[in-house]
């Protein structure tokens, strides 16, 4: 079970307010981190701590293929983005670097700052004071998989050497 | 049991994972014919392969480019360049482009016959939705996708819906690929085709050239789709003759095939559009554009670098001079529609009409160098991202054009219509 506090955004974050490509120059995670959602808001960064929790609208993600995303949010010590929807190439790239991630429609309800439980098994989130209840989308079992194996990469170690 | 009907991207993803048919949402494992990255997502991918351990499994079929901060724009670019560099020399990868010999990626593998129709094709970068002007199924992953395929020569996929866009009627002067794609994106929104194939069809997609068809594909993904596809025809074969570098298999929607929906777009009478910041789906016609005065102009990128980009742009700047309060900055998508423009005198134009021309490389469309912006700057761009800060501050504006528009403002100062400098 996570629990931590929320930062909230909003509608279409793209790849480049979740880390600009001038810091590209770099696939070194904390330094990534540093820079984490600098264009979105600039504070993010400074006031995060490990185990909290991002909150955002549809289309999380969206534009660039860059797996510097979900690494940067990761490395800042963001425990799960649960939004009412992502980017297709941000979904995967999440789950192959093992960054948690829900789609839940109505979370929108939730206000930046409070406290929230997330049961990454079974979908379920809980806000700590006030105890509203949300049900995210289920991970798909293929995809609980390749988590269940630790990321894609000992998933495709475990394949390769099973011969299959 | 009878033919179930499909669509050219079920039928591309059939073929690929040994089967008669699937559906949308199965998850299948399909085999991919190439697999793209560049200097920014390589880096990534290799550190990813290698804790794998294994063999490429075809080393022909991986395609390194470093574009995007090439030729190297600082010193830690320059490392992660020598790192791709490297990688590539070790594993004997044929498909190495080195700067001097390359150019932008989605620009660079059509041309040189890389990838024909029916491939799969997956790519670190979200437009490598490109190659769906071939009929072929192209889509962008990330690096760790990149490796484990790297090492597989398979990937999976959940099958997509598709979307089929049919646009008909006689759009206005200087409409082509860009203005269609960017009337598409402002009428489903950025999120519009999330997880799903956007098939172009109908005639004005038809009259298009590949040239067109690659910039209508190239931004599919700016809809959040999955991939963007025209099915083949003779354009597409003849394009693919004298370069496809292996056998292409054409694939075409069966007429009963299903769709998540279909739009019907008459565009009698469409005129250029611009998108404005700081989003693709921001779309006003360029007649509505009002008083925008720019600081710069960008012409090239993976959307709008191409020969016949250039001979719009030229056509409109010949004889012209860009603003003095403007700078022009024309970047040729690859070495050979560099040289093709030289021989056609485009470059001089260009030169001529105050322009800077840069070696091919992705460098301003996503703030990267040659062409960054300050705070308060407003670029014209025939690129395919107004994000915020996507060409440099936070603070600064991005309106996407097509290649004529673009060089008509560079020359106004303004965003104007290319009837207005004529």
């Amino acid at each position: 079970m996570l629990e931590g506090t929320v930062f909230k955004f909003g509608d279409n974050i793209d790849t480049d307010l979740i880390i600009p490509a001038r810091y590209l120059n770099t696939c070194d995670p904390a330094e990534l981190a540093r820079h984490c959602m600098e264009d979105a808001d600039p504070t993010f960064a400074g006031r995060v701590k490990p185990g909290d929790i991002i909150v955002a609208g549809a289309n999380f993600g969206c534009g660039s293929s860059r797996e510097h995303a979900p690494v940067a949010i990761k490395a800042a010590g963001v425990a799960c983005v649960v939004a009412k929807s992502f980017a297709r190439i941000f979904y995967r790239n999440a789950f192959n670097v093992g960054l948690p991630i829900l789609e839940c429609a109505e979370i929108w309800g939730v206000a930046a700052g409070s406290r929230l439980q997330v049961d990454l098994a079974n979908g379920r989130i809980k806000v700590v004071d006030g105890g509203q209840e949300y049900q995210a989308r289920p991970v798909p079992p293929f995809m609980q998989e390749i988590i269940a194996a630790g990321g894609l990469i000992p998933y495709v170690k475990a394949r390769l050497a099973g011969g299959r | 049991m009878g033919r179930i009907p499909q669509t050219i991207t079920q039928k591309i993803l059939s073929a690929h994972a040994g089967k008669e048919f699937v559906e949308p949402g199965e998850l299948i494992s399909a085999r991919v014919d190439v697999l793209l990255a560049n200097d920014i997502t390589a880096p990534l991918a290799i550190r990813e392969f290698e804790r794998i351990g294994v063999q490429i499994f075809d080393p022909a079929a991986v395609v390194i480019v470093p574009d995007h901060f090439t030729p190297n724009k600082d010193i830690k670019s320059a490392e992660q360049a020598k790192a791709v560099r490297d990688f590539a020399r070790r594993h004997d990868l044929p498909n190495y482009f080195e700067v001097g010999r390359m150019g932008i990626e989605h620009c660079l593998l059509p041309e040189q016959g890389l990838v024909v129709p029916g491939d799969v094709i997956i790519g670190a970068d979200s437009h490598t939705c490109t190659y769906g002007a071939l009929g072929a199924f192209a889509t962008g992953v990330g690096s760790t996708d990149l490796a484990a395929a790297m090492a597989l020569g398979e990937t999976w996929f959940k099958v997509p819906e598709s979307l089929k866009f049919v646009f008909d009627g006689q759009p206005g002067p200087w409409v082509g690929g860009k203005d269609l794609i960017l009337y598409a994106i402002g009428q489903i929104g950025v999120e519009g085709a999330l997880y799903c194939a956007m098939e172009f069809t109908g005639p004005v997609i038809e009259n298009l050239s590949m040239d067109g068809r690659f910039t209508i594909c190239n931004m599919a993904v700016e809809a959040g789709a999955k991939n963007g596809i025209i099915a083949p025809d003779e354009k597409t074969v003849t394009y693919v003759q004298g370069r496809g570098r292996r056998p292409h298999r054409l694939f075409r929607s069966d007429p009963d095939a299903v769709y998540k929906k279909v739009y019907q777009y008459d565009v009698t009478g469409l005129e250029p559009c611009v998108a404005f910041p700081h989003s693709p789906d921001k779309v006003r016609p360029v007649s509505k554009a009002g008083d925008v005065k720019i600081d710069q102009v960008v012409i090239g990128s993976c959307t709008n670098g191409r020969l016949e980009d250039l001979r719009l742009a030229a056509k409109v700047l010949s004889g012209k001079q860009v603003h003095k309060d403007v700078r022009l900055i024309i970047i040729p998508g690859t070495q050979e529609i560099y040289r093709q423009a030289v021989k056609e005198g485009l470059i001089e134009t260009f030169v001529r009409a105050g322009a800077a021309v840069s070696t091919p490389t992705c460098g301003p469309c996503l703030g990267g160098h040659m062409g960054v912006l300050a705070k308060g700057e407003r670029a014209v761009a025939t690129t395919n991202r107004n994000f915020v800060g996507r060409m440099g501050h936070p603070e600064s504006e991005v309106y996407l054009t097509n290649p004529a528009v673009a060089a008509a403002s560079a020359v106004a100062g303004w965003i104007v219509s290319p009837e207005e400098v004529r």
